[in-house]
Order: structure tokens, then C-alpha cells, then sequence
């Protein structure tokens, strides 16, 4: 949608101020994610100097070693997996109902998905810890997951439907007149349809479990996941130099496949993810 | 067996979107809705201040807290901090969205629309901790500061009495230029994403009829901008609003509506103050949604 071209050069130019404005807050957005990069590799272990006195590579091996960090990575790896797979399943199902039936309350259902990502982190975090503990179901890596899963489907649910409203349903009806039954039309013409959909939400899902921490405050237990890790390195840091690899880390697994999503959403130029 | 299958559900649509609808809508309305009830049940109830159990009882008096000066200051400020980062993030944002929908060619605005979605994407907490580093009292603003013999500027602006501190990471200021940073991107792509609708030959038509270009600007550009506008005003207030990071990281100790919902329901175990305070966002938050799905934002998404 946002790669829909306009094909005629534009007839007047830009102003030098628009430019400079344009420029200074490209930088504004980017110049804090190369700090990040910078500081992974600074020598000073007491503080956030700038610039920073030396460039050393050993904190790298030292933060792959940490325990705290290993154990928050690998339980935030299985959350985001868990609740990727989940809200590719509900998102999806939801889409198809959306675009193939006129039910009542239709209009309701995109409003009710979005919800959890348009309603403060806090009220999301809030509610579910407060159905959790009536329910006493204890905090643990399901209450996480459940809670991720939650605020994901959209993303999904967006990516999906764009891509059915985008493609013709005479493929369908072609391959059901051609004497497909409803489940080989499904494996052999949908699925590979929005598979790429799929991907591109499943990605998206993913990364937005990966670096939740507002919600996950309120239905974890004693876990850590990495963000929760990072923050409280924030609130009283103890280990600096082990921090700032962990940010590098996390941006990194974020980053490339997003890259990638980006990548295969403008080959089929739909790009739905921007509703975070 | 699966040809019988597939006729059978053919002729039967109905069951097909119940087989569709069910497991999403199950779950939304058990896990999210039923937790959102909960939650609204929760306010009504109040916690004996001896015993510091939560008594199941309907009250309004939990309501009646919330209405006491103190936790009016704490609305007033988290909606006044959502309403600057708002009317911040648009002013930043629109030269951008601007530039990137009329101006930039197509390889341009593949980049800029990278450089724009990389850090909407890459991790939150991360890019917060980047303005730890930033703000921090060795960090870059002040080696900024100091390289062009600013620094009594710097500690001038800290030296005031509200929006200043100690440094840039512990004051009013500091919060909310980070959240500035974090929300910005929610506001680019949604004008930018309006502004690309806005057909050339309607900018043409406006000037071949007489109009400068700032009137054009003003009469035919803002308005049908003004979708974009909202859609991302939603993004920035209702983040804002929750957000309870951010000022705990970079605040004085001045609450904000997220981090007083945490201390109650976190160190008080207060679960019926901290949802009453829930529902104020909430409202807010619904009100808002409904206004901007009036006024045609969810198309600009």
C-alpha cells in the first residue's frame, strides 16, 4: 500500500527546508540504533561516556557465557515462537471468516483485534493479570505466552486479510470447477496465495513478542525474558558492559528478519505491518 | 472421504464460519474481553486497609479515591505528557511523511520508508536504553553541548524548576524526548500513507485555480492529511497514556497514570485502584477509537 507508486515525476522540487527537516529526522530515528552498536564495544565499565575512551571486543564472549542472559534469551525465543504459531493459526482462521462470510457483528471483529495494541500496554497488562489471578492459575511461561498471543493476531489477522482482498477469487472458483474439492483448493491455490502473507505476519508477530515488556511485567512470573532482563539492568544496572551486548543482540534478532519481512511484503507490495 | 467432507461443508457455509470464527472469537472473548470485564468487576471492589485483603464487595469508594488531588495531578499529567509527545510527534513528523510521499523517488522512498520502519521495528526496550546512553550526564547531548560551548545553556535548562533535574535522564524533559523518539514512526507512516492517496491532479487543479501553494497546503493538503493525523494520534496518545517504562526509567518522581497502576497493584497488591485507574485510559482510549473510526482513520492504517 505505502509502495503504491506515483509514477509521474514530481513537477516542482522540494524546498531546502523541507529536505533538512526531512534529513535531521531520519537521523533523530537512527543515530540512538548506531549508538547501541557503538556502546557494545566501548571500554568503560562504570558509565555511558561519550565518546567512549576505547573499543574492546572481550565483553562479547563474556555476555554470550552470562547464565542470566542465556536463560532470559532462550525463554524469550520459545514465548515468541509459541505465541507466533498461535496468532498465525487465529489471525489467520479470523481473516478468512472476515473476507469470505457476511455474518452480524462483522465490523466488530477487526475493532475487537485491534484492541489489545490499541489500548495502553497497561490496560492489556492489567486485565489479563487480574483474570489470571481470579482464575489462580499461577504465573508462569503460559500466562506469558497467552498474553502475547493476544496483542499478535493482529498483525497477522491485517497481513492476511489485505492479501485475500488483493487477490481475485476466480482462482478459486477456476479450481473448483475444475473439479478440486474445497481441501486441494485450499492446499493448492489459498495457501500458496498468502503464504508469503503468512510469513511476513508470522515475522512481524515474532518480533513484536520478542521485545514485549509492558504486558509481560504483569503476567510473568519469576521468569525473565530479555526485555524484562534489560529493564531491570536499566532500573539498577549491575553489569553495564553485559547490557549494552545484550541490546546489540536484541536488535539484531529483530532487525534481520524484519529486513526480511520488508523484503518479501514489497515484492508483493502489501506492506499491513505497520499497525504495531 | 475428503471429497464427501468438502461437499458437506460446501452445502453448509454456515458451519464453515462457525468453524472459522469460533477458535479466534473464543479466545478474545474469554482471554481479552472476559479479562477487560474482570478487570471493570475488579474496580468496584475495595481493599480493607487493615487487613490488606481485597474485599468482593460493590463500593464506589475505590472510584472516590481516584478523584483525590494527587490522583487527579497523576491524570492530568500523563494526559498532558500524551497530548505534547501527540502534537510533538506531528510537527516532527509531518516534513518527513510530506517529503516521502510527493517528493522522493522510488528508490528514495524505499530507503527513507526503511529508515523510518528499522527502528519502529527493532526492539523497544532497546531503544530506550539507547537514550540512557544519550541523556546520560557523560553522554553525547552533553559532549554535544560541551563541542559548541553550550553547556551553560544545558545547565541553565536543567536548573529550572519543572522541566528540568539533576540531568536529562532524570527530568520531565527527558521522558518526554524519549517517548517522542519511540512513537515518532507511528505518526510518519500513517501521513505519509494519507498523503500518497492525495491525488496529483487535485494539487494541480488547486493551483491551476488560482490558489498559492499555501493556500493549497492549507485547503487541499491538510484536510485530506487529517486522517493520517489521527490514525497516528491514537498510536502516540494511547501509547503514552500506558506507558510506565519510560517514566519510571527517565522520570523524576513524579507519577504517571502506568507507573501508579504498577505501585498499586505491584507493592500494595491495591488490584481495585490500580483497574479503577485503568479505566480512565480505557475511556479515553474508546472514545477516541470511536471519534477516529468516525472521521474515516482506520482507512489511513
Amino acid at each position: 500500500m505505502l509502495f503504491k507508486k506515483i509514477s509521474q515525476p514530481s513537477s516542482d522540487q522540494a524546498s531546502l527546508f523541507l529536505k533538512l527537516s526531512a534529513a535531521g529526522t531520519i537521523l533523530f530515528l537512527n543515530i540512538p540504533l548506531m549508538l547501541i552498536f557503538l556502546y557494545a564495544f566501548t571500554t568503560d565499565e562504570a558509565g555511558y561516556s561519550f565518546p567512549p575512551p576505547g573499543l574492546t571486543l572481550k565483553w562479547i564472549p563474556r555476555a554470550l557465557e552470562n547464565p542470566d542472559l542465556q536463560s532470559a534469551l532462550f525463554l524469550t525465543l520459545k514465548v515468541a515462537t509459541l505465541a507466533t504459531v498461535l496468532a498465525l493459526i487465529l489471525g489467520t482462521l479470523a481473516a478468512s471468516a472476515v473476507y469470505r462470510f457476511n455474518f452480524f457483528g462483522k465490523e466488530t471483529i477487526s475493532f475487537m483485534l485491534i484492541l489489545p495494541l490499541a489500548l495502553p500496554g497497561i490496560v492489556t497488562g492489567i486485565a489479563i493479570r487480574s483474570a489470571i489471578s481470579l482464575t489462580g492459575i499461577p504465573f508462569s511461561f503460559w500466562t506469558i505466552v497467552i498474553g502475547h498471543a493476544t496483542f499478535c493476531v493482529v498483525v497477522v489477522y491485517n497481513n492476511v486479510l489485505a492479501r485475500f482482498r488483493r487477490s481475485s477469487n476466480s482462482m478459486i472458483e477456476a479450481s473448483m470447477d475444475l473439479g478440486a474439492n474445497s481441501f486441494q483448493t485450499f492446499w493448492k491455490i489459498i495457501f500458496p496465495n498468502i503464504a508469503t502473507a503468512l510469513l511476513a505476519g508470522g515475522i512481524l508477530a515474532f518480533s513484536l513478542s520478542f521485545d514485549e515488556v509492558i504486558v509481560t511485567t504483569f503476567t510473568a512470573g519469576l521468569q525473565q525474558t530479555l526485555p524484562i532482563w534489560i529493564y531491570s539492568q536499566m532500573l539498577k544496572p549491575r553489569n553495564r558492559p553485559i547490557t549494552n551486548v545484550a541490546a546489540m543482540l536484541v536488535v539484531l534478532i529483530t532487525m534481520i528478519p524484519i529486513l526480511y519481512a520488508q523484503r518479501i511484503t514489497a515484492e508483493t507490495s502489501d506492506t499491513e505491518g505497520e499497525t504495531k | 472421504m475428503w471429497q464427501r467432507l468438502s461437499t458437506y461443508l460446501y452445502l453448509r457455509p454456515k458451519l464453515i464460519l462457525a468453524l472459522l470464527l469460533l477458535p479466534p472469537l473464543l479466545w478474545f472473548l474469554v482471554v481479552y474481553i472476559g479479562a477487560l470485564l474482570t478487570m471493570l468487576v475488579n474496580s468496584f471492589f475495595y481493599l480493607d486497609g487493615f487487613t490488606g485483603q481485597v474485599v468482593r464487595q460493590f463500593t464506589l469508594s475505590t472510584y472516590a479515591k481516584l478523584l483525590i488531588p494527587t490522583n487527579l495531578q497523576i491524570f492530568f499529567r500523563t494526559a498532558a505528557m500524551a497530548l505534547a509527545v501527540t502534537v510533538a510527534s506531528v510537527i516532527v513528523a509531518f516534513p518527513l511523511s510530506y517529503y516521502m510521499a510527493r517528493f522522493a523517488s522510488p528508490r528514495m522512498k524505499t530507503f527513507l520508508y526503511l529508515a523510518v520502519t528499522l527502528p519502529l521495528w527493532s526492539s523497544y526496550v532497546v531503544r530506550v536504553y539507547s537514550w540512557k546512553l544519550i541523556l546520560a550526564q557523560e553522554g553525547i547531548v552533553s559532549w554535544f553541548a560541551h563541542l559548541i560551548h553550550l553547556d551553560g545553556l544545558l545547565s541553565w535548562y536543567l536548573s529550572s524548576p519543572i522541566l528540568g533535574g539533576p540531568s536529562l535522564s532524570v527530568s520531565i524533559t527527558g521522558v518526554f524526548l524519549v517517548f517522542l523518539y519511540i512513537w515518532l514512526p507511528y505518526m510518519i507512516l500513517p501521513i505519509q500513507t494519507a498523503l500518497e492517496r492525495v491525488p496529483k491532479s487535485l494539487i494541480e487543479a488547486s493551483s491551476d485555480l488560482g490558489a498559492s501553494p499555501a493556500q493549497t497546503f492549507r485547503n487541499v493538503i491538510l484536510p485530506l492529511a487529517f486522517p493520517g493525523v489521527i490514525a497516528g494520534s491514537i498510536f502516540t496518545f494511547s501509547l503514552t497514556l500506558g506507558d510506565f517504562i519510560v517514566p519510571s526509567l527517565f522520570g523524576n518522581s513524579s507519577f504517571f497514570i502506568g507507573k501508579a497502576v504498577l505501585t498499586y497493584q505491584g507493592t500494595s497488591g491495591n488490584i481495585p485502584l490500580a483497574a479503577a485507574f485503568t479505566m480512565g485510559p480505557i475511556v479515553i482510549m474508546i472514545v477516541y477509537l470511536l471519534i477516529a473510526r468516525k472521521l474515516g482513520a482506520f482507512d489511513a492504517l
